[in-house]
């Protein structure tokens, strides 16, 4: 190894980023506990906007003024691969919520396993899945259940596809060929667009139509925290993806330097899996 | 430029090369940077975010002693004399939070911070800005945190664990503040962890194999993966609690199909784990200490590094064992408790190890090597009280008592906290240049041992007496040991004034420390000048002569 490691001397992007976070994170404390300070929220969500803006602009520069080694790039490589890990325990706590929920919670409260005393609680209750009838009848569950078959099938194939024209544009990108690589790049984010824009109507018409709700019961509690997180982190890999499709128009990316592009790629793919996870054990199952 | 020099002992050489170094740049004593504040807040050096750590560590240690002292003047006596019970469990809550979560993770990721890239021969942590995020996170989690005491109806107040509906429908308001100051923590924890398994796997020097790393390295390479496979579940519950509380759902809520003991499910498999990330850099640091001290290479290298791995795969398997009393399926209880007991063997290997290295040793007793001997002695009889709650039947009865108290107290206090003083006092000479004064670090020691065997020994009694934790009144019987514990808990919370004494003493002047600060260091920090300049090894040392010292 050459000593080329490049070790950046200071940067203020960090410091200020510990703060944007701090006040965005009591902001959206004040308007949940207090029901005001929304203001505060914003201004704290674009200033955590603004550093990652910034700091992830001062990475781009120092890579194409060529100050990073092989050395470098490993270190990005391993960091963007447990940060992956760390994003699979994440959504493995939900899942496992989803698991224990319909494999023990729900069984147990109708009376089942040994002790069987949960049913005493509420001896009217019976297990099912999807729960539409919540065991305090103060809480009404969902009349209706989102069928597999439709949007969330449309969704898939999005999805699926999406990672498909991905690795079709990485190919293309690897060889050298940028305007192939730039075309499956924007399909990729039609799709990835598509996807939210159905998830966006499926929640819509869940809420209005199907009685399923945040408040209804376990069932709405799971569909909208599964769901709504991997959203979320399919927000995150359009954004990303646009980063890296405007980076392809400014020139920036070589045939063997690209790692952000390919960061994102895995980060697309990851999405991608979890949401299989999705269609099988919210949806169909 | 390593190559071209003749061969000689490699340690010496990379002596020579990075002394002369030092003395080409004359960076020791130049900095270029910014000065002030603004030197510590913009910083992206391992060394100065190293320290920064160490001295929030130290700082949040103390916070959250004068909780714990809160809660030992009550316990003094029977009866209400000091706080009300509602202010009672805000202390006991915040002692374990601030504990956790702000004194030991924290003072573990410093000496990380600074020793991981000495040890490897790394110019740098893999990844110098995010690792000056991970640290700016803490101050604002904690004082978020800690803001929560002046809140409307108080802060925090169902026990470290915040177990549902516990936090979620009887918390106070400011619950949804303490779920937020522990994401922020959180992020730091992953964010820290990723760096430091970056550093390790892609920044050792040329050369250095995976076992030919210190054992602080390895225990820091598995505490990092534990880190990054379990504060994400955290998150996960929390998240789920913040929706409980904020926004209607019934993930902890049986009427609305939930389950609480989901709750402790999730909680454990993150709790679990998290002993083992408090106590397995504990393990790293002793199995540096006993060997430089008993001047022996450490017995059984490979097997510590397996028994780690072993310890950490474990961990993920046994996390119902702290909740035999929920309710659960005899299959369930039985498999964890054969799980847990599993646990003692590979422990045991380690605590064997240690005791053989020091076997016909030449051992000395420096502060350091006092405070590892101590470890060895008192994290072992934490092992056994562990042992003991592992039993299902047993554990029936010492359920929520004080034996729990002493037990976990055993492990965390002269185990986790004595290796990190342990830890600082043996590496404070490549810190700061001088050698701490050993006679105030005798007295030290000594007050400690004291005074933590005073307050928990006599928690063991109290406990398998029937006396329940988390308790500001208790019956008449309990009034002696409580006594004991009390006075043993001040003598132990005082005697840590001496040791800030020592560290401002020895930064400010004492005897000067060579490079080798101690004889029988063999690591390679101990081959850069003390005080370690500010840059180390930005030319990467060349290991690949190394004759192999560990096996």
């Amino acid at each position: 190894m050459s000593g080329s490691y490049y070790v950046p001397e200071t940067s203020k992007w960090p410091a200020l980023g510990s703060a944007a976070v701090g006040v965005m994170m009591i902001g959206l404390g004040v308007v949940l506990v207090h029901g005001v300070g929304s203001l505060i929220m914003a201004l704290g969500t674009v200033a955590v906007l603004a550093v990652m803006w910034f700091w992830f602009r001062d990475v781009v520069i120092e890579s194409r003024q060529g100050l990073y080694d092989a050395q470098m790039d490993r270190s990005f490589r391993w960091g963007m691969g447990w940060f992956i890990f760390s994003e699979i325990m994440f959504f493995a706590a939900f899942f496992g919520t989803l698991y224990y929920v319909r494999t023990f919670a729900l069984p147990w409260l109708d009376g089942e396993g040994a002790k069987g005393i949960a049913t005493l609680l509420w001896p009217d209750f019976t297990a099912s899945w999807p729960l539409m009838n919540p065991p305090d009848s103060s809480i009404s569950g969902p009349h209706d259940i989102v069928s597999p078959w439709q949007l969330p099938l449309v969704n898939t194939l999005f999805l699926v596809t999406s990672s498909i024209t991905l690795t079709v544009s990485h190919e293309a990108l690897k060889e050298g060929l940028r305007a192939t690589a730039r075309n499956w790049l924007i399909v990729t984010l039609v799709l990835g667009a598509c996807f939210l824009i159905v998830q966006g109507v499926e929640y819509y018409e869940a809420y209005t139509h199907y009685g399923i709700t945040l408040d209804a019961g376990i069932y709405g509690s799971t569909f909208f925290l599964l769901t709504g997180f991997h959203g979320f982190h399919v927000t995150i890999g359009v954004v990303t993806l646009a980063v890296m499709l405007a980076r392809i128009l400014k020139g920036h990316f070589s045939r063997d330097d690209h790692f952000a592009f390919e960061a994102g790629a895995w980060y697309w793919h990851f999405v991608d899996v979890v949401w299989i996870g999705l269609f099988l054990f919210v949806y169909v199952f | 430029m390593a190559p071209k020099l003749p061969p000689q002992h490699p340690l010496e050489h990379s002596t020579a090369t990075t002394a002369g170094q030092a003395h080409e740049h004359d960076d020791h004593h130049h900095y270029g940077g910014p000065g002030g504040i603004k030197r510590w807040l913009l910083t992206t050096n391992h060394k100065e975010i190293g320290s920064l750590y160490l001295i929030f560590s130290l700082s949040m240690f103390f916070i959250g002693g004068i909780f714990a002292l809160v809660v030992r003047a009550e316990l003094f006596q029977p009866g209400l004399q000091l706080v009300q019970p509602e202010f009672f469990n805000q202390m006991t809550t915040m002692h374990g939070l601030i504990m956790v979560f702000g004194a030991v993770m924290p003072a573990f990721v410093g000496l990380a911070n600074w020793m991981i890239p000495l040890q490897v021969g790394a110019p740098d942590m893999a990844l110098p800005r995010l690792n000056n995020f991970s640290f700016w996170l803490l101050p604002v989690a904690f004082g978020l945190l800690l803001s929560t005491l002046f809140m409307p109806g108080g802060a925090p107040n169902f026990g470290w664990t915040f177990y549902a509906p516990l936090s979620t429908d009887y918390g106070p308001p400011s619950t949804t503040f303490f779920i937020f100051s522990l994401h922020i923590a959180g992020i730091s924890s992953i964010l820290g962890a990723i760096n430091i398994i970056a550093t390790i796997l892609n920044m050792r020097a040329p050369g250095m194999r995976m076992m030919d790393m210190p054992l602080f390295v390895w225990t820091w390479l598995i505490t990092a993966f534990l880190l990054i496979a379990v504060m994400p579940v955290l998150a996960g519950v929390i998240t789920m609690m913040l929706m409980d509380i904020n926004f209607g759902t019934s993930f902890f809520d049986a009427g609305g199909g939930g389950d609480p003991v989901l709750f402790q499910h999730l909680f454990w498999f993150f709790g679990h784990p998290e002993v083992y990330i408090m106590i397995l850099p504990a393990f790293g640091i002793v199995s540096a200490i006993v060997p430089t001290f008993a001047r022996k290479p450490l017995f059984g290298y490979a097997s510590m590094v397996y028994a780690t791995a072993s310890i950490a795969i474990l961990s993920f398997l046994v996390w119902v064992h702290h909740m035999f009393v929920v309710g659960l399926p005899l299959a369930a209880e039985l498999f964890f408790m054969y799980t847990t007991m599993l646990i003692a063997v590979p422990t045991g290997v380690k605590v064997f190890n240690w005791v053989t290295t020091l076997f016909r040793g030449s051992i000395t007793f420096e502060t350091p090597m006092l405070f590892s001997l101590a470890f060895i002695v008192m994290f072992t009889i934490g092992g056994f009280s562990g042992l003991m709650l592992a039993i299902v039947p047993a554990d029936f009865q010492y359920h929520d008592t004080y034996f729990v108290v002493a037990h976990f107290h055993y492990v965390l206090v002269p185990g986790a906290i004595f290796a990190i003083i342990a830890g600082v006092y043996y590496w404070l000479p490549k810190w700061t240049g001088h050698y701490p004064d050993e006679r105030l670090g005798r007295w030290h020691f000594w007050l400690s041992v004291i005074g933590v065997n005073l307050t928990f020994f006599p928690m063991h009694f109290s406990g398998l007496a029937g006396m329940p934790r988390r308790i500001p009144d208790y019956a008449l019987q309990f009034a002696d040991f409580n006594m004991v514990s009390s006075l043993g808990g001040f003598l132990f919370g005082a005697s840590q004034l001496l040791f800030v004494a020592v560290l401002i003493k020895c930064v400010r002047g004492g005897e000067k420390a060579p490079a080798k600060a101690w004889e029988g260091a063999e690591d390679l920090e101990w081959s850069v000048p003390s005080p370690a300049p500010l840059h180390t090894f930005e030319t990467p040392p060349d290991m690949t002569s190394q004759a192999p010292q560990r096996h």
